[in-house]
């Protein structure tokens, strides 16, 4: 599988055009940080007692809570496995990612 | 509202008046009474602000900086130690063009503790990017805040309110709180031209590279540069308002003078009186005080200076290894120019040591007595 690259490198000419400070020109909505992630959560919701744990501790908002039942977006989870860490029920496993 | 308050409260009902809208805090002698006041004044509800607790300094500028970033107007306070452990958030700001409100009370850096006054905390700071103030009376600390806010907001570039421990902190003086109707019409609602939210997310302080950085760093330059006549322009619509001007300096009798005492802080009001008596024997004395240190005034310190023949720098802070910091920024500042005067450099009051009269009489005796300085630092009242 081919990665689509969507950003573009901007070197500005003047600081006229620049912002004052350092900022990303375009809308973060784009930028799909989820992309460094090496190992991924995967949830067994056989299990999930819906307690909410794992999005109270996900440290980048990357959990949703979708029809009461815990939805990792992939797009921006890093991986960093705290939240299953956290899971009393032990239903959140760390996999590595294939690509 | 005429009110007897310490200089504390000054601070708290400058960035109450100004309307801040999150502050968050870590106590520490002297600067203490500021966020306590602010903290009630949230509670009962004086001040719609959101008031943050955290664990340090560190975090309390972190928070403040999340803050203004979202466009909130924002103010903190602390002292010395405090305001070392903020030093790397001190460039977050001024580089991610924050303009957070601070009071710093000026007390002197451990070891050995101390609580007393001088200036080594916020000069410390000197080289951070922020503006820096430095006031001599509790009216003029409440005035400095909200002119802060609108000199900070309008470049975006924070700024730094500076007061010394005790002999403004804990001391009661008449302040005129002005009318929040007024103070509304001199400040208007913070507006910045960029901002964090979730409806059009943006990163801020991101990895820049060569290509990017050094325009960054001569923006923000420029912008400082504005400093000096945005504090002209706001000092002067503060007075047609509320009476009193805030200017870069606060001169006294230096337009006849022929021997100035350069002063910043509360010693300038010792230093008139030294002034006063000099003139009772006959020598034209005067006293110029450094209100606005960075960016430095060069224009105001060039033109006051040019032609005066002697001229004593009295510093309450060290630069070891160098002299006194003042010292160094004025004599700078004339370098090169026509009609320099005879610069004599002072160091006094060190730890909170009281400046008193007596001591500007040695400083006078001392200067009027050479043509020129014979050392870079003369100490006053060490006990050699």
């Amino acid at each position: 599988m081919t990665k689509k690259k969507e950003a573009r490198k901007i070197v500005f000419s003047s600081e006229k055009e620049m912002p004052m400070v350092a900022m990303s020109i375009g809308s973060m909505l784009y930028n799909k940080t989820g992309a460094w992630r090496n190992i991924k959560p995967v949830i067994d919701l056989s299990k999930c007692i819906k307690c909410g744990i794992c999005w109270k501790f996900c440290p980048d908002a990357s959990i949703d809570i979708v029809d009461d039942w815990p939805q990792i977006n992939y797009e921006y989870c890093k991986g960093c496995g705290i939240c299953a860490e956290e899971c009393p029920q032990k239903c959140i496993v760390m996999v590595e990612e294939e690509k | 509202m005429k009110k007897v308050i310490m200089g504390n409260h000054s601070l708290s009902y400058g960035a109450m008046l100004s309307r801040a809208q999150v502050i968050a805090a870590y106590p520490i002698t002297p600067q203490t009474q500021v966020v306590e006041l602010l903290s009630e004044m949230c509670a009962d509800g004086t001040l719609n602000a959101m008031f943050i607790k955290v664990e340090s300094e560190h975090s309390a500028m972190a928070a403040c900086l999340g803050a203004s970033l979202a466009g909130a107007r924002t103010f903190t306070a602390t002292s010395a130690q405090g305001l070392a452990l903020m030093h790397e958030l001190l460039h977050w700001a001024s580089g991610g063009r924050m303009p957070v409100v601070m009071g710093n009370i000026n007390r002197a850096m451990a070891p050995g503790w101390s609580i007393w006054t001088d200036q080594n905390d916020s000069l410390s700071e000197r080289d951070t990017g922020w503006i820096q103030f430095y006031c001599s009376s509790n009216q003029e600390v409440l005035d400095t805040v909200v002119q802060a806010f609108k000199v900070s907001e309008k470049l975006m570039i924070p700024s730094m309110i500076v007061l010394d421990a005790f002999a403004l902190s804990h001391t009661y003086e008449v302040v005129d709180v002005p009318e929040q109707k007024k103070i509304d019409a001199y400040l208007p609602p913070f507006n910045p031209p960029f901002r964090i939210g979730p409806d059009d997310p943006h990163a801020f302080g991101g990895l820049t590279s060569p290509d990017h950085y050094m325009e960054l760093r001569y923006k923000l330059q420029k912008d400082m540069e504005k400093v000096p006549a945005l504090v002209e322009e706001t000092g002067k619509e503060y007075e047609k308002l509320f009476g009193r001007h805030l200017g870069q300096v606060d001169e006294y009798l230096c337009g006849d003078a022929e021997f100035i005492f350069v002063t910043s802080g509360t010693p300038g009001y010792t230093a008139r009186v030294a002034v006063d008596e000099l003139r009772e024997k006959g020598i034209k004395a005067g006293n110029l005080r450094i209100r606005l240190f960075r960016p430095f005034p060069f224009e105001k310190v060039r033109s006051i200076l040019s032609g005066i023949p002697k001229v004593a720098v009295v510093d309450r802070n060290i630069s070891y290894g160098h002299h006194g910091i003042f010292y160094q920024e004025v004599k700078s500042a004339v370098y090169g120019q026509p009609h320099p005067p005879a610069i004599f450099g002072f160091i006094a009051g060190l730890g909170g040591r009281d400046i008193t009269r007596d001591a500007f009489k040695e400083i006078a005796d001392h200067a009027l007595s050479r043509s020129r300085a014979e050392e870079e630092i003369v100490w006053i009242g060490v006990k050699k």
